[in-house]
């Protein structure tokens, strides 16, 4: 009964969604919305076990001294800090300007933020640095695409092509080609083609395992094996 | 004539028109009131749960820029048509439709429509109604989905069937799936952990899921070669079902002992934190493999980058096309698409999921052929195919 009864839920509640989908109806729209406000409670209580796993991993490092470990000193002491200022200091108003929490988000939180998605930025040349190192043809191809790309996206580009066409006398047919317009080609024909015959792929799998979990014939989920 | 204009201003701010109905021409004292609209008509939308009313009317007389005699239309409702009047909405000059998107099924209502200008406010002469928004059975414009859904269920199960009588199709390698057991070997050898991370999003993305599916898949060959696992999860719901599925592996593979509780650990819904928290594990436990399975946004690169410069092997799988580029470049093997949801048949050779994959290639050929004979019916000038296609 372990198994059975959530796969038997799984199955039920997998065929009202589908079935609202198609049906507008109250009759299945309600028990949908229904259901997904229940699901909204059923992540609340998840947050309980996850915040209590947070301390037992790092509360365990911190005793045991773990490499780093006063890194997950402060961790704890941060989790603690705003938890405590949220609960019993801000409490409902800790979205209101000048409450410690709200301060706490504003001075911590946002800052770190940015700086790790400031970091973006030079992964995204290390890897750029990488993909286009020519080694076969395909790379060639990729690489030769990027730089029309990137330099049909500014305003440089079409400058510096007409600079190299009238420097080199090229006849005049070619003269009135545009860097921009061949990126554009190559943005919505190979690339969206590319990325439909992806996502029509992934919708099929996505399909696919939505109907192998409604049927219980996918059931790693429920904690692996027969 | 300022003073005027406050009036008028404010006359439209009590009487619920909005100030850029307001916002008339200062000539108040001069223009005379606009003629009525007309022609008030009401109809239930269609293919919803009963929640609006779509209106049209005749546009006033006077609704010209020349004369500039209306500025809008306001749309009252009521019980009876004794009142009591409530607004709804109110429109710009030259608007004769709108939609009440307000309404309790079931429930009859009475409308009507005012001109509003700077000379004042017109209502029409008589109201509309009852009009009574009821639900639907059956959204039509999703004909087409449905009969999709259909035929894709019948032919999963039609394969499946035939794989479970013995005639198990046929499946191409994966480079990306096979390297998994290579990746943990190697980290076996090396005495170092495996990372597994099963992207970012909550459990009702489907990839999180086939995530968690294929963590099952993974976490069986860490049991059975002794190597430690590390899981760090964005979420608390995939959190603890990745718990699960680890243990339970660790079970099955006869060595329960073996399953360390810390392995799987919930870290952040938030994006970056969790990004800091897992470039950490990879930085300061040196996991000899990495796999990404799941959904991954801005994220990817990040730790696929870091993960490329500890030297581990990376095996990556999604089905968010903006961050395949990424992986393609960062990591050693990636999934693309459908073989993210394919691995877990892949993986575990059981007979019925394989035969699902072969019912979902036929539907890509039928789909295939759709848009093929789509494109050439377009080109002919027919247009129902695409019509019957187009949903809301």
């Amino acid at each position: 009964m372990r198994r059975e009864i959530p796969l038997l839920l799984t199955a039920v509640i997998g065929g009202i969604m589908i079935a609202s989908f198609f049906v507008p109806h109250e009759w299945a729209s309600v028990p949908a919305d229904y259901l997904q406000q229940c699901a909204v409670i059923v992540v609340a209580f998840g947050y309980v076990l996850g915040g209590a796993n947070v301390f037992r991993v790092n509360l365990d490092a911190i005793f045991k001294r773990h490499r780093d470990w006063p890194y997950k000193l402060v961790l704890v002491a941060g989790l603690l800090v705003t938890l405590i200022l949220g609960l019993f200091v801000d409490r409902a108003r800790f979205q209101d300007p000048g409450t410690p929490s709200l301060w706490i988000y504003d001075h911590l939180y946002v800052p770190m933020n940015a700086t790790m998605f400031a970091l973006l930025a030079f992964f995204i040349a290390s890897a750029a640095f990488r993909a286009f190192r020519i080694r076969s043809a395909e790379a060639a191809l990729l690489a030769v695409a990027a730089l029309i790309v990137m330099l049909g996206r500014v305003p440089a580009g079409d400058a510096m092509l007409r600079a190299i066409v009238d420097h080199a006398g090229v006849p005049h047919a070619i003269r009135a080609w545009r860097i921009s317009d061949l990126q554009q080609w190559i943005m919505d024909v190979p690339q969206n083609a590319a990325k439909r015959a992806i996502l029509i792929g992934a919708a099929m799998g996505v399909m696919a395992t939505g109907l192998r979990v409604i049927l219980g014939i996918e059931r790693a989920y429920l904690g692996g094996g027969d | 004539m300022g003073a005027c204009v406050v009036a008028v201003l404010a006359a439209a701010v009590l009487s619920g028109v909005p100030p850029a109905l307001a916002a008339a021409p200062a000539v108040a004292d001069s223009v005379p009131a606009p003629q009525p609209a007309s022609g008030l008509l009401f109809s239930d939308v269609p293919n919803d749960a009963g929640r609006a009313i779509d209106l049209h009317w005749a546009l006033s007389p006077d609704d010209s820029v020349r004369n500039g005699r209306v500025v809008g239309y306001r749309l009252e409702r009521a019980p009876s048509p004794a009142g009591p009047w409530a607004p709804v909405d109110s429109v710009g000059a030259g608007t004769s439709t709108t939609t009440d998107g307000s309404v309790e099924r079931n429930t009859p209502y009475f409308y009507r429509v005012s001109a509003c200008g700077p000379g004042g406010v017109t209502p029409s002469g008589a109201c509309a109604g009852p009009a009574i928004a009821r639900s639907s059975w059956f959204n039509t414009t999703r004909a087409s989905v449905l009969a999709f859904t259909v035929l894709f269920f019948l032919l999963v199960l039609y394969y499946m069937f035939l794989a479970q009588t013995g005639r198990k199709p046929f499946v191409r390698r994966l480079a990306g799936i096979d390297a998994i057991e290579e990746a943990i070997g190697r980290a076996t050898e090396m005495g170092r952990p495996v990372l597994y991370v099963p992207g970012i999003q909550d459990i009702d993305d489907i990839q999180t899921v086939a995530g968690l599916v294929i963590l099952e898949s993974v976490a069986r060959m860490t049991a059975r070669y002794g190597t430690p696992i590390r899981v760090p999860v964005a979420y608390p719901i995939p959190f603890t079902i990745a718990q699960e599925v680890v243990r339970s592996a660790y079970l099955q593979g006869g060595v329960p002992d073996a399953y360390d509780p810390n392995s799987v650990s919930f870290v952040s819904p938030e994006q970056f934190a969790y990004v800091a928290a897992v470039t950490g594990i990879m930085l300061r436990d040196r996991p000899a493999a990495h796999v990404f399975m799941g959904s991954f946004y801005g994220e990817s690169l990040m730790l696929a980058e870091t993960g490329f410069e500890t030297g581990a092997i990376q095996i990556a799988g999604t089905a968010n096309v903006p961050q395949l580029p990424f992986f393609v470049v960062a990591c050693d093997y990636t999934l693309i698409g459908e073989e993210l949801f394919a691995a877990s048949a892949y993986l575990s050779g059981d007979a019925r999921l394989i035969g699902g994959l072969k019912g979902a290639d036929v539907l890509k050929v039928a789909i295939v052929a759709v848009v093929i004979v789509g494109c050439v019916l377009e080109t002919l000038g027919h247009h129902g195919l695409t019509v019957w296609m187009q949903t809301q």
